[in-house]
């Protein structure tokens, strides 16, 4: 089954291109849109809800092409936007019943699954409060939960996490990894930040430019690579055991690799190596044994998503590490 | 160890379980578009009163209303009284006497209804769902029409009850009173649509008040000077052009041409019918306008 599917999806504008021949299909689940500023997320969005027209190839969201059937769309899909929407002078209840009669809820219905929603977000007794009175975080959660309350098939997400703080931050990506698990609603979720996509999202689809770059399982981007993390302690004799043990590897034949943390505080303190093998762990445990030098750990490294851009870093792509 | 748990007793089941009932799905009616519109519409004009708004914001909508009954409450009082043969106001000039109110209601009112959604960009939430923007539109500016028809017409409302009460000729006053309808029909549209077309141009609330303020009192106190200029120098052909330029001035000269209704023209004449018709085409094309205007306007804001 597929939840998103758009074939060489284009959208120009007289000064720039901000979607170029993007051909994705994404299955149920929890998907992960990520690019810089300007990648083309937001104008996916549009194009995705039916409120924008593409400028050429064609685009269709649960089965329905956007160019037809927006309305019958926007009916089985929840949005939360980017940027604050929500009036502070109404309670999240309130504000959020009037939204579930605009998406077609009969008002009795609208009250129980606003109740409902509201609840699985977090939010409790300070649902009858004036919005104008919530933090951010609480803020968030109404605009999340103003998306589920006609129980979609699907909820677009832009940037949810923006502006929390790392508490929150975690609170909001639990609750969208059960958006999909416990509510069996799908999710395509848009973030700058790509750690956060690691740990939520099962597929991530990552744009520039308006171009695909990749798309792939969390799992692909994340496996286990040959790469091997070892860092040691000091001793009296080797004052610098970690260069102690650099020296030792390379006699014995080892290939070190330059670390991606090189040039982070206590980056220095970690040997990465290439693991041949078995042979190479028994290799490293006797070499810190012989130098008398304290094994602190060795582990084997995970890819990270980040580096889906390093390979040839164009200017714009050291913003998004940035972060 | 192969011994069996105990099992839990069967003879006193736990009554005061709490259940966590997790997520349910809504297999229930989706209304559509037809339904979510006639929604707004309600919850609009509610909010045109302050009903689902905070204690304070009902304060001013409700001060208004009670202001612009008073004085036909009291009207009604001396005619039953003191058994007059006519009731001392026209159903048709209770409007523009009070216009001053109609005014600050809109004022009021108006970006309530528009800015709001535009300032805290509530407007992406409402087209990422099944209504379009012409429902957007069409449910705002029926609900400002009617949140200012029920402002006018309640006053005329207690003329007509109490012409009754005071025995005055029935198919006369009912005439009269309906005459009255029409007209505050007519100015609930045309100062509904300026007022939402003002306060749309803003996401600005302040500025929303100030310009409807600004277009209403100035159109009406420029018109009115011009007009007294054109008295004193007998232009009496220029009066009639000149009440094209207000929206108070065109109800008062379309009601005096097609409704029976006095003219609060200088010269106490008002537009024959040949130019009133004039100022039924213009009072049309504004609301029209209006209703043009605010469709482009929505459509820039989108997401």
């Amino acid at each position: 089954m597929t939840v998103i599917a758009t074939e060489s999806l284009s959208k120009r504008f007289p000064r720039v291109t901000a979607l170029d021949r993007l051909s994705l299909d994404i299955g149920p689940g929890v998907t992960g849109l990520v690019g810089a500023n300007g990648a083309g997320k937001s104008t996916m969005i549009k194009i995705l809800l039916g409120l924008s027209p593409a400028t050429e190839g064609r685009a269709e969201v649960l089965g329905l092409d956007v160019s037809t059937s927006g309305a019958q769309i926007r009916e089985q899909v929840g949005y939360m936007p980017e940027h604050d929407c929500l009036p502070p002078d109404v309670s999240a209840t309130e504000f959020v019943v009037h939204m579930a009669r605009m998406s077609g809820l009969p008002p009795t219905a609208a009250r129980e699954r606003t109740a409902d929603t509201l609840r699985h977000v977090g939010l409790y007794e300070e649902r009858y409060r004036p919005i104008g009175g919530y933090s951010t975080g609480m803020k968030q959660r109404v605009k999340l939960a103003q998306a589920l309350v006609h129980d979609p098939k699907l909820v677009l997400l832009d940037e949810p996490t923006n502006g929390l703080d790392p508490v929150g931050r975690d609170e909001m990506l639990g609750l969208i990894r059960r958006v999909w698990t416990d509510f069996g609603i799908s999710v395509l979720v848009t973030s700058h930040l790509l750690g956060e996509l690691e740990r939520t999202c099962d597929h991530v689809v990552v744009i520039d430019g308006g171009q695909l770059l990749r798309s792939s399982s969390t799992s692909d981007f994340t496996r286990t690579t040959t790469t091997l993390a070892v860092e040691v302690t000091d001793s009296d004799t080797h004052p610098d055991g970690t260069g102690a043990l650099r020296a030792a590897l390379t006699e014995a034949g080892v290939v070190l690799h330059p670390g991606v943390e090189d040039g982070l505080p206590g980056a220095g303190h970690i040997l990465l190596l290439e693991a041949a093998g078995e042979e190479t762990y028994d290799l490293v445990r006797d070499i810190v044994a012989g130098l008398g030098l304290g094994l602190v750990r060795m582990e084997q490294r995970r890819h990270h998503i980040a580096e889906v851009f390093r390979p040839e870093t164009p200017p714009r792509h050291e913003e998004v590490q940035a972060r | 160890m192969s011994t069996q748990l105990p099992r839990p007793s069967q003879a006193a089941p736990d009554t005061t379980q709490i259940h966590n009932i997790g997520y349910r799905s809504y297999d229930g009616p989706r209304l559509g578009r037809a339904y979510a519109r006639r929604s707004l519409f309600s919850q609009s004009l509610r909010g045109a009163y302050g009903l689902g708004r905070s204690a304070k914001s009902k304060v001013l909508p409700m001060l208004l209303f009670a202001v612009m009954c008073v004085p036909a409450l009291i009207i009604v009082a001396v005619a039953v009284v003191a058994k007059q043969s006519k009731l001392s106001i026209e159903y048709t000039e209770y409007a523009i006497y009070l216009q001053v109110v109609i005014s600050i209601y809109l004022a009021s009112q108006a970006p309530q209804s528009v800015s709001r959604d535009l300032r805290f960009r509530s407007v992406s939430l409402y087209f990422s769902r099944p209504i379009e923007r012409s429902d957007y539109v069409l449910a705002k500016f029926g609900a400002m029409a009617s949140a200012l028809f029920v402002l006018t017409a309640s006053p005329l409302l207690i003329l007509w009850i109490g012409s009754l009460l005071a025995k005055l000729d029935f198919a006369e006053q009912t005439k009269m009173f309906g005459q009255g309808l029409v007209s505050v029909t007519l100015l609930s549209l045309l100062f509904g649509g300026i007022g939402l077309v003002m306060a749309a141009l803003t996401p600005r609330r302040g500025f929303g008040v100030a310009a409807v303020i600004a277009v209403l009192t100035v159109s009406y106190g420029a018109v009115s000077t011009l007009m007294g200029i054109a008295y004193v120098t007998e232009n009496q052909d220029a009066i009639q052009w000149l009440g094209l330029f207000s929206p108070m001035t065109l109800i008062d000269g379309l009601q005096t041409a097609f409704l029976g209704a006095p003219s609060a023209f200088p010269d106490g004449g008002g537009p024959g019918a040949g130019v009133g018709v004039v100022y039924v085409l213009v009072v049309l094309a504004l609301i029209a306008g209006s209703y043009g205007i605010l469709m482009r306007r929505y459509r820039k804001v989108g997401l």
